[in-house]
């Protein structure tokens, strides 16, 4: 579970919610509505003031390095540094396994990351996060690259990590995956949530 | 100081005439270099004219206090250098103060240990020495560390979501910043490095040159200016060192953010 009190940062908040283990909440609004700006906010990448409890931790009283393990982010857009795909990955051989399930080669691992296209670069960005084993997990237009299909097996596996037990937050512009994934949804305008 | 031949004011006006001879090639082939040439030049043939009157009085002096002084104005006047020569620099105070001060770190402590246990003048500040000999070291710092602060600073914000990638999978604000840290001390070395590597063969450095033009016997001139390369390699890599630690320490914050807002 996740517990947001007050959270508040320039252009957000101050914003309160809980969610629950294994449910999920999808965040809605209109691009620059601070939907990006509140994930970050949460996994304290940008300065804010506010309480962010799980369950097990309490952000303020965690090392930030720490706190991001336990509640990932992946933002909208995935970073990398080094050449290689696998070079990301902690353990890019047991990765390799579960590569098909979300519609990748299983030799991705050995790839260069400059040939990676947006789609594949997001689903791999997922596979990194879930390496660290996260009870929280925020997902910035987890699917906004990827055909039907694709979006369906990511779907899939947003469901098995739910059946887990982990919190989800999603940050999506299509309007009937909150649906799909059985999310309540927050909507988000100009920093505030509107009712 | 046997065969020394002193140059005429003519002289110099005879080499001056290739560094004209550029700016005519630079007017007929529309480079457009022509002026900046001309500011460099007329930059350089005052600053140095001055730099000679003011040595000469100061050589005459020998007053500590006066050393100091010019000391002083020389580290400011580097400092601003750095500063000028970063496209994204540190916000406030931190933008002059870092480099200068890493800057004069380094440099005041070797020149002072150099002064006091190597070249041992009488007294150890004894401004002829201690004044070259300091803005040599100074010059190469400054080099090294304004490259090396541009490098880090213009990575920080080029690859800020590789950066951030890191950091939101647990890594440290130090772990995170590794390759770019590595990359910018790389850059702030490779002068030196490449200045070391090249000396003697490809060509005569211009301190060693100076000796042997003005009758310093040649083997005696390296020993020279052997001294003063591990000078300035030792100071532009405690003062690279110092500037990039220090600014990847600025651009982090203590809850391992990147703070691309302290950057101008």
């Amino acid at each position: 579970m996740i517990t947001v009190e007050s959270l508040q940062r320039s252009g957000l908040g101050p914003i309160s919610f809980t969610v629950g283990d294994g449910e999920c909440l999808a965040i809605t609004g209109p691009s620059g509505a601070g939907k990006s700006l509140l994930m970050r906010a949460i996994v304290d990448l940008d300065p804010n003031t506010g309480e962010v409890t799980t369950g097990l931790m309490n952000r303020a009283e965690t090392p930030a390095p720490e706190w991001r393990k336990h509640v990932a982010l992946l933002p909208s857009e995935t970073g990398w540094w080094m050449d290689n795909v696998g070079d990301h990955f902690l353990r890019p051989t047991k990765i390799a396994e579960h590569l098909p399930e979300i519609g990748l080669s299983p030799d991705a691992m050995s790839w260069d990351v400059s040939r990676l296209s947006s789609g594949e670069r997001h689903r791999l960005g997922l596979l990194r996060c879930l390496e660290k084993l996260p009870n929280v997990l925020l997902l910035d237009e987890p699917t906004a690259a990827l055909d039907t299909e694709t979006t369906t097996q990511v779907e899939a596996l947003l469901h098995s990590l739910m059946e887990k037990g982990i919190t989800i937050l999603l940050v999506t512009h299509d309007v009937d995956q909150p649906a799909r994934l059985g999310c309540k949804t927050m909507h988000i305008e100009n920093g505030q949530v509107v009712a | 100081m046997s065969g020394y031949v002193s140059l005429t004011y003519l002289d110099l006006v005879l080499a001056s005439s290739f560094l004209v001879l550029n700016g005519a090639l630079s007017l007929w082939l529309k480079l457009g270099l022509e002026r900046k040439l001309a500011i460099a030049a007329a930059r350089m043939i005052v600053q140095l004219l001055l730099v000679g009157l003011l040595l000469k009085s100061l050589f005459a002096v020998v007053s500590p206090l006066l050393t100091a002084l010019v000391a002083i104005a020389m580290i400011i006047l580097a400092g601003r250098e750095v500063w000028a020569r970063q496209d994204r620099k540190l916000a406030g105070i931190w933008g002059f103060s870092l480099g200068t001060g890493a800057m004069m770190f380094s440099g005041v402590t070797i020149t002072v240990i150099a002064l006091t246990t190597q070249i041992q003048p009488d007294p150890w500040w004894t401004p002829r020495f201690a004044l070259p000999l300091f803005g040599m070291i100074l010059g190469n710092s400054m080099t090294g560390i304004s490259l090396s602060l541009d490098t880090l600073n213009t990575a920080a914000t080029r690859e800020r979501t590789a950066i951030e990638a890191q950091l939101l999978l647990g890594r440290s604000k130090w772990e995170a910043m590794r390759p770019f840290t590595r990359r910018a001390l790389r850059t702030g070395f490779m002068p030196i490095i490449n200045s070391m590597a090249a000396t003697g063969i490809v060509s005569l450095p211009g301190m060693m040159t100076g000796q042997i033009l003005s009758g310093v016997d040649p083997t005696e001139a390296v020993k020279y200016q052997l001294l003063v390369m591990f000078l300035i390699g030792g100071s532009t890599g405690l003062g690279v060192l110092m500037a990039v630690l220090g600014s990847v320490h600025r651009l982090m914050d203590d809850r391992h953010r990147l703070r691309l807002d302290r950057l101008t």
